[in-house]
């Protein structure tokens, strides 16, 4: 797994960022890997990291690792069709907005695979009331992230999962 | 992940730990299904307390030692679910068909075991 780093940080201008809306977005990390389970783990605790340092919360935290988890096996399992050593490139970044400049807003992470294409008709996941094996993993990603985003672009699957961090609880003085 | 196999008073506790995921899991339901189909173990009990994340495909293996289970006419038991192991259990609504318990010694003298 090839891990790169954020060494250059993209140059984004408060005034930029408000001519844009309401957001932008740092760099924050890619990863490139090949659909081997084993991987599975290393993404795990790299996106753990990650997202404590942006300040999510524990729970927030476990959503999001499961969340690409399920993402990641599901490219392994499904557009790979459990062949080994194929390319996943995952990319992380930070998503701000304009007035919160200090605080991170969310993440951004993308997927991106030269696996078969998805069929849509798939992607709804089965209903929960089955009690049986398999298709929780697209369930998981849903419960799990803010936004859940597939596409194709020049022979990739490309998916787009974003979490927003939770607005800041106020802080509680003693007598609460 | 790791897993050992405790004979208890004629059942087996099977003692898992480490993260039971897409490189682990197909290992879980090997093991699970080996106790349930060939052993015919008439109660299964997973120890979960030492695992630190389970994925969707843990959880299919789950649902199959359950499914194989009930087949058999035996019973698979599940104990110290961890709070990720327990959220991963919620959020496929599955926590309701599986007996759970909080600790070994609740599983061990839970109704029809002694």
């Amino acid at each position: 797994m090839i891990v790169r780093g954020k060494a250059k940080k993209q140059k984004i201008t408060k005034s930029a960022m408000t001519r844009a809306g309401s957001s932008a977005s740092d760099f924050l990390l890619k990863l490139e890997l090949e659909s081997n389970p084993e991987s599975l783990c290393l993404v795990r605790a790299t996106i753990e990291r990650t997202t404590e340092t942006l300040h999510f919360e524990p729970a927030e935290t476990r959503a999001i690792v499961r969340a690409v988890d399920e993402a990641l096996a599901n490219v392994v399992r499904h557009a790979y069709k459990g062949q080994r050593g194929q390319p996943i490139q995952l990319t992380c970044r930070r998503l701000r907005s304009a007035d919160t400049e200090a605080r991170a807003k969310g993440i951004e992470i993308i997927l991106q695979d030269s696996g078969v294409a998805l069929d849509p008709a798939k992607l709804k996941g089965r209903p929960l009331d089955e009690i049986r094996p398999g298709g929780l993993g697209l369930h998981f990603m849903r419960q799990s992230m803010d936004k859940v985003e597939f596409s194709r672009s020049q022979g990739q699957n490309q998916l787009r999962l974003v979490k927003y961090l939770a607005p800041a609880k106020p802080e509680k003085t003693q007598g609460d | 992940m790791q897993i050992a196999a405790r004979p208890f008073e004629g059942w087996t506790i099977l003692d898992v730990s480490g993260d039971i995921d897409l490189a682990h899991s197909p290992a879980m339901r090997k093991v699970l299904l080996g106790e349930i189909r060939e052993k015919h173990t008439k109660i299964v009990i997973l120890n979960l307390g030492a695992v630190r994340y389970i994925d969707s495909s843990g959880i299919a293996s789950l649902v199959e030692g359950l499914k194989a289970s009930r087949d058999q006419g035996s019973r698979l038991i599940l104990y110290g679910l961890s709070k990720t192991v327990r959220e991963v259990m919620e959020l496929s609504r599955l926590q309701r068909i599986f007996e759970i318990y909080d600790n070994e010694e609740q599983a061990v003298s839970s109704e029809g075991h002694k």
